[in-house]
């Protein structure tokens, strides 16, 4: 089982606390938006978290100043 | 013992208007999206929540040694309701009304994931009216606030304060101004 990021792009604005703490997991376009660098099933709004970024997902959930992030506990190939 | 807890109240509130100043500025830098130098940007943001506590303290501490000595003649009603006290009501009263904001912006930043963003926000922009309310109480009231060091140091803080707000309402503010001005080039 892994955790699943979810990006809300209707609350985001860019400000790219996320992509500085999951580097590895996001990528930030040229407009400051976080993208999965690997979208779960064609949706680049969703990431898939294993446990090792567990803690720095956490902190971007907490951490985002348009608290437009949220995480889930999800069984890995469902979508939503 | 009075006169230590009346000398210990001036110097935190001094303390404490010097760290909501920070606290703005770290704000206003937080709310551009960029980092500072090496300090990256979620940093910046722990940054100024935690000046903002800092500086929330020292506030604490400053009404709380003020209403326990004998000079200032505080009473607890004067923490709460403005415009009542026995000395200066009017300068004091300001200070009642930062106070107060102050209590609503920690209140509801510490509770933002709970009450939404849009709550959050309205809240926050608060802030900008506490600053020169802090510190007009200061000047007002204290007994140091006619005198020229401090007259300087309110004069330096608004100076950086209203130099901030300046480039919080320029064009090129967030970091990603440019390229979203540019449209879709
Ligand atoms: C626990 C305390 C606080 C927390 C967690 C907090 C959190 C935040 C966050 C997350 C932002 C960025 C908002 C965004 O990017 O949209 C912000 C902005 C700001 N904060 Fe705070 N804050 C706190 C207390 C304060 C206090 C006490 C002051 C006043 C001295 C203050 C002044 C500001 C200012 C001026 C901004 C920029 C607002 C703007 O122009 O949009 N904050 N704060
Ligand atoms: S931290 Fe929040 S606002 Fe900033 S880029 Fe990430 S999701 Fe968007």
């Amino acid at each position: 089982m892994s955790e699943t990021l979810h990006i809300d792009w209707t609350r985001c604005d860019g400000r790219g606390l996320c992509t500085e703490l999951l580097p590895t997991l996001l990528d930030r376009d040229d407009w400051g938006y976080p993208l999965a660098k690997r979208a779960t099933n064609g949706d680049r709004s969703n990431v898939a978290v294993r446990p090792a970024h567990s803690e720095a997902a956490r902190e971007a959930v907490h951490l985002c100043p348009k608290m437009a992030l949220s995480l889930a506990n999800q069984v890995a190939g469902f979508g939503q | 013992m009075d006169n230590a807890l009346w000398a210990f109240g001036r110097v935190s509130g001094i303390i404490s208007l010097v760290l909501f100043t920070g606290t703005v500025l770290v704000g206003v830098l937080a709310r551009s999206g960029r980092p500072l130098l090496v300090v990256p940007r979620f940093s910046v943001t722990l940054i100024h929540r935690n000046i903002a506590l800092l500086a929330t303290a020292f506030l604490v501490l400053h009404v709380g040694s003020l209403l326990l000595d004998s000079y200032a003649k505080l009473n607890v009603t004067d923490v709460v309701v403005p415009f009542l006290g026995a000395f200066r009501p009017f300068w004091q009263g300001l200070g009642t009304v930062a106070f107060d904001l102050v209590l609503a912006v920690v209140v509801t930043s510490l509770l933002r994931h709970r009450i939404g963003p849009r709550t959050f926000r309205a809240v926050h922009w608060f802030t900008y009216a506490m600053w020169p309310i802090a510190l007009a109480h200061a000047i007002g009231n204290g007994t140091n606030g006619t005198s020229r060091w401090f007259l300087l140091l309110a004069a330096g803080s608004a100076a950086v304060v209203v130099g901030a707000l300046a480039w919080r309402v320029s064009a090129n503010f967030l970091e990603t101004a440019k390229t979203r001005q540019g449209g879709l080039l």
